[in-house]
């Protein structure tokens, strides 16, 4: 079905839009400009530390709230810019001590904690790298991102250290401290407590000379074949963040803005912590997991202006009664974004209809450091588009020719979405492995590994993915790392990993396994696959669903072609396979 | 249903999203999906089946009302018919 367009009329808006015409912004658009709005550092070159923090706490923003933290418990922490300002020196003194030179890795696994942004910057400033791994993961790929991102630093909680990494300890040579947000004394000589180290570290911190080209964070996303990549990310990307921050989020001084992503994913990185401070505005942080009348409350109560959100949740608060949403005032609510994944128009229409604002969807990938192709306050919305591209981002849809070169399409074609290389925020490298990251290159054209296609106006619109990667929850899942920690399992001969669609969090994890002989299908087997898979693999990762068969479908090679697996499960005949081509590569 | 009974179908529709898990073993305040590692999807999930055993509807707008052990127990007992 069609919808109609959404049309805007930014006169009638109680806030002007920072990005009034588009085509006109994107026609005199250089990113020479975005710098020259940048501070830079009083000593030489840029750090993302210094623009979203250090300049706001040395000016009129001291006592501004940066961050507005919200308990599971209902307690409430303000950080302003003056206090992040003066915690971050303290830890990037703390990295110091511990003997952290520049390029080194801290990782964070402790969710939603206070002591997360003290800690970004902190890495930030003393010239480190930032890795966040997301809390519902299991000790595989915990192991597997600290490993391979050669951690020295790991700041986690108790529960999380004693639960998940403990038992690793032994097998990470590299990690030399491990600091713990919630305990007032060590556990021993390698388990410190963060607070007592950060109660006698010193409060001032004069950040190096860094420069655009320096790493800043790392952020590990899945592959379809290897394991996870580590998506290298520079200090210049704060480009990116600020325009985007600017044009797509909308974001005025007087703001509250809510960006519910986990600082696991680059969402919550990005946008859940730089690009608000780098504007100057109040970013709220919900320590709690989604709850549809608590999140109802917070836009209430905290006078969230700016809320950016995903499809997942938006699809479950769908699923209240629109009465519910009416005991809350949520007058001062004025713009909606959603990434994650495609959002179906049906939740466009929804915002509109139950908040009073249509959602604007938006793209992007851990890859490219920020939002890419958007939907815009004063642009007109096209329901199921992800939008129009940011002023001084080239998109294109491209096809791959036989010799490994593209070519450009034009509109109304299918084909992979690819952008021009060369923005700010362009990941630099995948950690360690040079040959994947070339691999996403074809000449100029970075290719997003998603299928797409222009209209005739120029808005982009979502098809799927040109390879097996699995989305749940707004979540990238690579089914080769499923895959390989099943087969660990005594019973399993062998497994194959799919995205099963699923109406509200877009696919969920589902294994078909073979048996090894001996062993019997049934429940109680099912049942255990499972526990395993989230013993080792955690919530976010682990399959929800299993399902016995006597074999795989495979490539002659051997490969398990899960794109038949995927044809099977959605009752597609899967005698013919021309259209699955490309399963065999 | 006794609160025991309802404890035992909580548990075992836990069980059923998180098989590695202990249920039975949580403290009656711990939050149980953070203590059990339960996404928002299974929790879902875990919702609907205590809804068929206990014939109490659960709808989405209440699930702050039964994030712990005692909660929910306590939920259902003065919910079912």
């Amino acid at each position: 079905m069609e919808y109609p367009p959404i049309t805007k009329d930014p006169a009638a808006m109680r806030v002007q839009p920072n990005l009034l015409d588009y085509r006109d912004v994107c026609g005199h658009f250089s990113w020479h400009t975005v710098r020259n709005q940048l501070a830079g550092l009083p000593e030489g070159g840029l750090n993302i530390a210094h623009e979203a923090v250090d300049r706001h706490a040395e000016g009129s923003l001291r006592s501004r709230v940066a961050i507005r933290w919200l308990g599971r418990d209902g307690r409430t922490i303000d950080l302003t810019y003056g206090l992040l300002r003066e915690r971050s020196n303290r830890f990037a003194h703390l990295l110091g001590k511990l003997g952290m030179t520049k390029g080194e890795r801290v990782f964070w696994l402790a969710g939603r904690d206070p002591a997360l942004y003290p800690v970004f910057f902190g890495t930030l400033k003393n010239r480190n790298i930032f890795c966040p791994l997301f809390a519902a993961f299991g000790p595989e790929p915990i192991f597997q991102r600290l490993e391979r991102g050669n951690a020295r630093v790991l700041v986690t909680s108790e529960r999380q250290y004693t639960r998940k990494v403990a038992a690793l300890h032994s097998r990470l040579p590299e990690l030399c401290t491990v600091l713990l947000v919630d305990r007032d004394d060590d556990l021993d000589a390698r388990v410190l407590s963060l607070p007592r180290l950060m109660a006698t570290a010193a409060k001032e911190f004069v950040i190096p000379p860094t420069d655009p080209e320096d790493m800043a964070i790392l952020h590990f996303t899945s592959g379809t074949t290897g394991m996870p990549k580590g998506a290298v990310h520079v200090h210049g990307a704060v480009l990116t963040h600020l325009l985007t921050g600017r044009y797509v989020l909308d974001l005025h001084p007087e703001d509250v803005f809510w960006c519910t992503a986990d600082p696991g994913w680059v969402t919550g990185t990005s946008y859940g912590i730089i690009a608000p401070l780098l504007l100057g505005v109040t970013s709220i942080v919900d320590e709690a997991d989604f709850e549809p009348e608590r999140w109802f409350r917070i836009l209430a109560e905290q006078r969230v202006s700016v809320w950016y959100t995903a499809p997942t949740a938006i699809r479950m608060l769908m699923r209240t009664p629109e009465t519910l949403r009416s005991r809350y005032d949520l007058s001062a609510l004025r713009l909606v974004h959603s990434v994650g994944e495609p959002l179906n128009p049906e939740a466009v229409l929804w915002g509109q209809r139950v908040l009073g604002l249509p959602i604007h969807d938006n793209w992007w990938q851990t890859e490219t450091g920020g939002i890419m192709i958007a939907n815009y306050a004063a642009v007109d919305i096209r329901p199921g588009s992800m939008g129009l591209p940011l002023p001084g981002i080239e998109a294109a849809i491209v096809s791959r020719n036989e010799d490994g070169t593209v070519r450009v399409e034009g509109d109304g074609v299918e084909g992979e979405l690819a952008l021009r290389r060369g923005w700010p925020s362009m990941f630099r490298s995948y950690l360690h492995e040079e040959e994947r990251y070339r691999k996403c290159f074809a000449g100029d054209w970075y290719l997003s590994g998603d299928l797409a296609r222009r209209d005739g106006d120029g808005y982009y619109w979502f098809i799927g993915r040109a390879d097996d990667i699995i989305k749940t929850a707004g979540h990238m899942v690579g089914p080769f790392e499923v895959e390989s920690t099943l087969m660990e399992h005594p019973a399993v001969a062998e497994a194959g990993v799919i995205g099963k669609p699923e109406a509200t969090i877009g696919e969920l994890v589902k294994a078909f396994v073979v048996l090894k002989p001996g062993w019997e299908p049934g429940d109680a087997l099912r049942q255990e696959l499972i526990g395993f898979g989230r013993g080792r693999l955690g919530s976010a990762v682990a399959p929800k669903e299993i399902e016995f068969s006597d074999n795989l479908p495979k490539t002659r090679s051997g490969k398990i072609m899960r794109r038949l697996l995927k044809a099977r499960e959605l009752g597609l005949p899967t005698g013919d396979t021309s259209t699955l081509e490309g399963s065999e590569s | 249903m006794t609160e025991e009974e309802l404890k035992a179908i909580i548990v075992a529709e836990l069980k059923k999203v998180a098989p590695e898990s202990d249920p039975s073993g949580l403290g009656a305040d711990e939050d149980l999906r953070e203590a059990l590692d339960i996404d928002s999807f299974s929790f879902l999930r875990v919702l609907v089946g205590v809804s068929e055993h206990t014939g109490v509807d659960i709808p989405e707008a209440d699930y702050g009302k039964v994030t712990t052990l005692a909660a929910m127990i306590g939920y259902l007992a003065v919910r079912q018919g």
